[in-house]
């Protein structure tokens, strides 16, 4: 697995040191948090930099998709949830009670496993957010929709079909149309859970090189699978397991030289 | 033999011939609905009988059977009509007795305003007691030139005592009504008094008027028609009772076929005659029709709420689940128990105090506290909302979580999420409750009967008299129309056609009603390409 990665010379001895040098958009300080009895995430301290794709890997079930989840509040809707900790976005505390959680979800956008277009046009798709937000006009509707359609490499493909429905595009087609609408209301930060899982490897090396491109405008953090995908497209890496960030680096660095066992251990397919 | 068990072919013929138990029954209840309704409308030829004895029987065949425990031997029923001549509309004749059978091309059958049919030959027009035209070929002639005016004035003299004096009768209750409500409020003279007596006095002037009027029209049909009938009987019948007279014998193919959309149209467009027996069923329609539009309106935001809230609001548990159990033991309640339901709350509850509150003047005559076409379509509301819900709420469970969190993860609130995407998302559903709930409210009738249905209303619940819609009136139903045709009627035999016409009548409307919502749902599937939920 681990063959993969170009390897090279380790320049920084401590690359978790690395994210907290760069400017952070997203500090995660010391978040637990339980379903019911059972805890899935364990005192998980870290910080997300501005503009950077952030990757975290880690074998099924080790909390991946709920630290995910926790940024934009998501879990909130699932009954008997427990959180304790602080995540800060911008600066802001997320968790925050006087916090309006809908403005919270506005700046911070989601890219969801399995597509899932609402049962509308492709236009109506990508101007759902916008319309959330007020904008009412039509051109800047209309423009709004091309810029992130563009964006998401979709506007040459769909450009003469906005009126059609978005259900009748292809899996790949669907995925993008989801990154599209995400960044329509240009969130600062961009999750993504899982977004190749169910694609087949061309549109996934096209989200792929997407998420190259936008990470000049949007701080990205994913969730995948798929540890090639990590080493290809992420900044840095946080390796997870039963709830635990067990290690945090510069990406080339945590699959060529982890310093944790069980990090080694799993990319080198040992388990998971 | 263990073999052809084990391949499983039997099962599949097991449940095949299961689908094709229930398609057969199907078919046949339509078929015989469209055989026995189609006919109905259709011109038959009148057959004169000659019988051993010599007696002459003049009618047209309506059946023919095996006399009982005579094997070989048959009878007709034979329906000579002329009620008010021999007491009956039909007679059994035995086919051994018959000893001659001819189709007099002179015969005439006589629809006319009271008796039923009256069938016979044409002896003569009258005109102020003296013939004008004698014999059968004279006198239909001379019926034929005049049967157009007379239908005309009778059609004149219906408008004005419906529209005009109607109209009279309405201003003059509303006028003693307010008349009455000053007198509530303790006021019996002065201006405002004097204003409403005046115009009492007007209408009045104006209903005399048009009485006079009706008079005349009365007046100056002046002709009948003589018919000879069997056994040297005679009928003189005034002209202003002839609805329609045609020669069936007479007829070619192509007239009957005109004769026969003729006699649809009127079916469908005209109102009740004879006590319902003859006629049309246009009001049945108007208030069929009405009455579950009315109910569409109401079950829909009622149902589609409940279930919204128990689906997607809602903390599932015992409770809700419980709810959602009554809600569906609920649509097994007889229909009878929600018709006394809506008796005991809407009519005299509601209504009542509605009337107390808003229509004191016109105590102890209720306005809204009795039966009528709002309380009818409430009760059927409530009978037919856990379908809505079920249906609905199927849809719900239907629509993938990922869609509403994808909307909740763009910022939108919970409310523009149900709103804008599980909404357009579960419109089909909602859609197939509405069908399966208008289907069932189409053909109910029991709750009705007891809720606002009447035998024959005077009116539609909607018309041109101010505020146009009269939720208060009782109304005629299609389904209560053909238990009361069919059973409740002075004549049940020569009713029983109009029976079946009127269940296929009720049958196209329930499928119009369907087809209707149906491609609304199709529209909207196609709209927001969703696979069927």
């Amino acid at each position: 697995m681990a063959g993969n990665v170009s390897v090279g010379a380790s320049l920084n001895p401590h690359p978790s040191a690395a994210a907290v040098m760069e400017a952070p958009m997203v500090e995660i300080d010391r978040l637990s948090l339980w379903y019911g009895d059972k805890q899935a995430l364990r005192d998980v301290s870290m910080s997300i930099p501005k503009q950077r794709v952030t990757a975290y890997i880690g074998p099924s079930g080790c909390g991946k998709t709920t630290l995910l989840r926790c940024l934009n509040r998501l879990n909130d809707l699932v009954e008997g949830v427990r959180v304790t900790g602080t995540v800060r976005i911008g600066g802001a505390d997320i968790y925050d009670p006087a916090l309006d959680v809908t403005e919270l979800r506005k700046r911070v956008g989601m890219v969801f496993q399995k597509s899932n277009p609402f049962p509308k046009s492709i236009f109506e798709n990508v101007a759902y957010g916008p319309r959330i937000l007020g904008v009412r006009n039509r051109n800047d509707l209309e423009g709004i929709v091309e810029r992130s359609l563009r964006a998401a490499a979709l506007w040459d493909e769909v450009q003469d079909r906005l009126g059609d429905s978005a259900l009748g595009l292809s899996g790949g087609q669907q995925q993008r149309l989801c990154i599209a609408r995400a960044i329509a209301v240009e969130p600062d930060v961009l999750l993504m859970d899982e977004p190749c899982s169910a694609l087949d490897p061309i549109a996934t090396a096209k989200i792929e090189e997407l998420m190259l491109e936008l990470k000049t405008s949007y701080t990205i953090v994913i969730v995948t699978h798929n540890m090639q995908q990590a080493a290809r497209c992420s900044d840095y890496t946080g390796f997870m397991l039963l709830g635990e960030l067990v290690e945090v680096g510069v990406t080339r660095e945590l699959f060529t030289s982890p310093r944790d066992k069980r990090t080694e251990d799993y990319i080198t397919g040992r388990f998971g | 033999m263990k073999r052809f068990w084990g391949t499983g072919e039997p099962y599949i013929w097991l449940t095949g011939s299961a689908v094709a138990l229930a398609l057969l029954m199907v078919a046949g209840l339509v078929g015989l609905i469209l055989s026995s309704g189609l006919g109905f409308f259709w011109p038959r030829e009148v057959v004169r009988l000659t019988l051993a004895d010599g007696n002459v029987m003049t009618g047209q065949i309506d059946q023919r059977e095996q006399i009982p425990a005579r094997p070989g031997q048959y009878r007709v029923k034979l329906k000579v009509a002329n009620r008010d001549l021999y007491g009956a509309d039909f007679q059994w004749v035995e086919e051994a007795k018959i000893a001659g059978r001819e189709s007099p091309p002179d015969a005439v059958v006589v629809e006319r305003t009271e008796w039923g049919l009256l069938i016979g030959t044409i002896k003569a027009v009258r005109d102020r007691g003296k013939d004008v035209a004698t014999g059968p070929e004279a006198g239909r002639a001379e019926l034929l030139r005049r049967l157009p005016d007379a239908v005309r004035a009778r059609g004149e003299i219906r408008k004005l005592g419906k529209n005009d004096i109607g109209g009279i009768n309405d201003a003059q209750e509303q006028a003693r009504l307010r008349l009455r409500r000053l007198e509530l409020r303790g006021v019996t003279a002065g201006p405002e008094v004097d204003a409403i007596t005046r115009e009492l006095a007007t209408l009045q002037a104006r209903y005399r008027e048009l009485e006079v009027r009706v008079g005349e029209l009365r007046k100056r049909e002046t002709a009948s028609v003589v018919v000879a009938a069997d056994d040297g009987k005679e009928k003189d019948l005034p002209l202003a009772q002839v609805v329609d007279a045609y020669f069936p014998n007479a007829m070619g193919w192509a007239a009957k076929a005109g004769f026969y959309a003729a006699r649809v149209w009127e079916f469908v467009s005209d109102e009740p005659r004879e006590s319902n027996t003859e006629g049309g069923v246009f009001p049945a329609i108007f208030g069929t029709v009405m009455m579950v539009l009315i109910m569409s309106v109401v079950v829909t935001p009622l149902g589609v709420l409940a279930a919204f809230y128990l689906r997607e609001y809602a903390r599932q548990g015992t409770f809700v689940s419980a709810v959602r159990i009554a809600v569906n033991n609920l649509a097994g309640v007889p229909s009878i128990v929600f018709g006394v339901f809506g008796v005991g709350f809407f009519i005299y509850f509601v209504g009542g105090t509605i009337d107390r509150w808003f229509y004191p003047e016109a105590l102890p005559t209720p306005t809204y506290g009795t039966g009528g076409i709002l309380w009818a379509s409430l009760t059927l509301a409530l009978l037919t909302v856990p379908v809505v819900i079920v249906a609905t709420e199927e849809g719900l469970a239907a629509i993938p979580g990922g869609m509403r969190e994808a909307s909740l993860a763009l910022g939108a609130t919970k409310l523009e999420t149900t709103v804008r995407v599980v909404l357009p998302a579960v419109m089909p559903s909602i859609l197939t409750g509405l069908i399966l709930a208008m289907a069932r409210a189409a053909g109910e009738v029991a709750p009705l009967m007891i809720t606002g249905v009447v035998k024959l209303a005077p009116s539609l619940p909607m018309d041109g008299v101010w505020p146009f819609v009269h939720l208060d009136r009782k109304f005629m139903h299609l389904g209560f129309h053909i238990f009361d045709v069919g059973f409740q009627s002075p004549n049940v035999d020569a009713a029983r056609p109009m029976v079946f016409a009127t269940t296929l009548l009720l049958l196209v409307i329930v499928v119009l009603l369907n087809l209707f919502a149906i491609g609304l749902r199709n529209r909207l599937r196609r709209k927001s390409a969703m696979s069927a939920v």
